[in-house]
């Protein structure tokens, strides 16, 4: 049945597009804004003249900082970081999340409030930094990968996505002569692909954006561009010895390259990810 | 014939025990994230017991010496501690009584979007900043409140003179605040709208059949239907207004000394205590008395949230 609108919702119907427009401008006017000082002069950025059209157009700042060492090497340490430790998350967390899914597997209900337990409370910033430090791992890939591995609220959204695999097509592969695991790898990850799709992209964007680790346990050499970003953003005059001065449009430069590959990757996730977030119900 | 007849109840049978027998291959997978919990999750959970007593750089993970409450001690008596307190609970407050309200009707609008690739761009849009480093957006906040930037562009033509506007106390909360909303509105409204998703349209049907207007079949059907998870939403951030672990990255990007009167919370306090001045025990226990209070008021906001709505976090 159609149902028929009167003039009032049609007038709310046209502000409402409007204010939706408005949403989404002052959504992306601070990434065009980065854009636009990006191919800018930095004089026209220092005397106030950058809108969101850029002033005194110019690619020098995008050579600059792609021919320039550091960037890239930064770049560089962020690709490894990330490609690693999504893939040491993604398994681990899979590997958790499975037989938890199993409530019936003697033991689940011993571990799952265990597992849940840890978001609720846990070290707090100095024992877990008093941890890594004492483990040995200042300074090494591990104190960057390892403190965030294994994220408990995306291994439960794993669970609830694992528990929702039909029992006879597992069933099925076990009689057609398949263990456990190999159940687990040939019949419930490729049904999984909308929650694996949406782990990876948490996971790889969780590593991509991550400094706070660099801060606390890298040197120079072994920074995430992000960490980078930072020490450039913060400038000169900051309380951190790492800052350092740098030109607002190279900057802005090295922000939109280091944003561009989430803005490339993340629309094409999202009927993944907003299904996935339901399956965690209520959280944040 | 007997094997014949032996033969199938057999073969039932042999899968069924060789089934259990294979689960060890399931806590087999369970070995490494396990021994992960304990080193990463509960090892610094203990860890916390420094809070009691003396933990020197370098030494024992667990501390050494006497135990006793000494940390505790002093840092109720300290006026920075409060200050933090009183920071995080205006900054959580204020963040929250602006970014709940806005996020639902957002929601609620976006729900009203008939073209449904307009409905799409506009939910892709929105979702983008959840997904920015906070080193960017505070990146980009610098560049739009810096003297040369578009506020204080806004500013000059009005005739005023140029602020430094994370420079001035009174200033920080509203950033944050800003901010805060335009990075959360977007994905927000995600649980909203799969509730409103799952709406019985007939109940729409019957309503504008009995002569509801637009307005009031919102009113009467959508806000009621979702009405479980705005309870929930709203009592589990209830719960966390005194916790200051969300906001650190946030705050510490921002902050500098000229405005620790209103930007210094809990978490950043503990860090500059702890990492920064190497006192670890007192910054441990300010960090512990902080997890403790989260830990009692997300309890009782679970239980509330259990008994009111029927849904419930653990």
């Amino acid at each position: 049945m159609k149902i028929k609108e009167n003039t009032g919702y049609k007038v709310f119907l046209v502000v409402n597009t409007i204010i939706m427009i408005l949403i989404s401008v002052a959504t992306l006017y601070p990434f065009l804004y980065l854009v636009a000082q990006s191919f800018s002069s930095e004089k026209a950025i220092i005397e106030g003249h950058v809108g969101l059209i850029p002033k005194g157009f110019n690619l020098k700042t995008y050579f600059y900082v792609l021919s320039k060492g550091d960037f890239l090497k930064f770049y560089k340490n962020t690709i490894i970081y990330t490609a690693v430790g999504t893939v040491l998350s993604l398994t681990f967390s899979s590997m958790l999340a499975y037989p938890l899914s199993k409530p019936e597997l003697k033991g689940m209900k011993i571990l799952t409030p265990l597992v849940i337990f840890t978001m609720y409370f846990g070290g707090g910033m100095i024992p877990n930094y008093v941890l890594v430090v004492r483990l040995g791992l200042k300074n090494t890939m591990a104190a960057f990968i390892l403190p965030m591995m294994i994220s408990t609220y995306y291994v439960l959204l794993m669970k609830s996505f694992f528990a929702g695999t039909p029992k006879d097509l597992e069933e099925a592969g076990e009689l057609d002569g398949l263990s456990k695991f190999g159940v687990f790898l040939r019949v419930v990850l490729p049904l999984s692909k909308p929650i694996m799709a949406t782990m990876t992209l948490f996971y790889a964007v969780m590593y991509w954006n991550n400094w706070y680790q660099a801060f606390l346990y890298l040197r120079k050499e072994k920074w995430p561009v992000a960490y980078y970003l930072q020490t450039i953003i913060r400038g000169q005059g900051a309380n951190d010895q790492d800052a350092q001065q740098v030109a607002t449009n190279i900057k802005s430069c090295a922000m939109v390259l280091t944003v561009l590959p989430i803005i490339c990757v993340y629309p094409f996730i999202q009927k993944y990810y907003v299904q996935g977030m339901m399956l965690g119900g209520v959280k944040e | 014939m007997s094997s014949n007849l032996g033969s199938p109840r057999k073969s039932n049978w042999q899968p069924k025990k060789k089934r259990s027998m294979q689960n060890w291959q399931l806590y087999a997978m369970l070995v490494v994230p396990i021994i992960y919990y304990i080193v990463f999750r509960y090892l610094p959970m203990f860890g916390n017991i420094i809070a009691f007593r003396r933990y020197r750089a370098g030494g024992n993970l667990f501390g050494s010496g006497a135990f006793g409450l000494k940390y505790f001690k002093s840092f109720i008596k300290d006026a920075s501690f409060w200050r933090a307190f009183k920071n995080t609970l205006i900054l959580n407050v204020t963040y929250l009584a602006f970014r709940f309200p806005l996020t639902l009707i957002f929601a609620l609008l976006i729900n009203e979007i008939r073209n449904l690739h307009w409905k799409k761009f506009v939910q892709t849009v929105s979702y983008l900043p959840h997904f920015i480093s906070m080193v960017i957006v505070c990146g980009m906040i610098k560049e739009l409140v810096a003297t040369n930037g578009p506020l204080n562009a806004i500013v000059h033509m009005f005739g005023g003179e140029s602020i430094q506007f994370l420079a001035v106390a009174k200033y920080f909360v509203p950033i944050f605040t800003i901010s805060g909303v335009w990075q959360s509105i977007g994905w927000g409204t995600i649980l909203y709208l799969a509730a409103m998703a799952n709406i019985n349209p007939s109940l729409y049907e019957a309503a504008a059949v009995d002569g509801a207007g637009h307005f009031q079949r919102v009113w009467h059907i959508t806000l009621p239907s979702i009405l479980p998870t705005i309870t929930t939403l709203l009592i589990l951030d209830i719960g966390g207004l005194v916790g200051s672990g969300g906001s650190f990255e946030k705050v510490f990007l921002l902050y500098n000394p000229m405005i620790y009167s209103s930007a210094d919370i809990i978490s950043t306090y503990v860090y500059r205590m702890g990492i920064g001045s190497g006192n670890y025990s007192y910054a441990t226990a300010v960090g512990l008395f902080e997890g403790l209070i989260n830990l009692v008021l997300l309890t009782i906001a679970n239980l509330t949230s259990k008994k009111l709505t029927d849904s419930s976090l653990f």
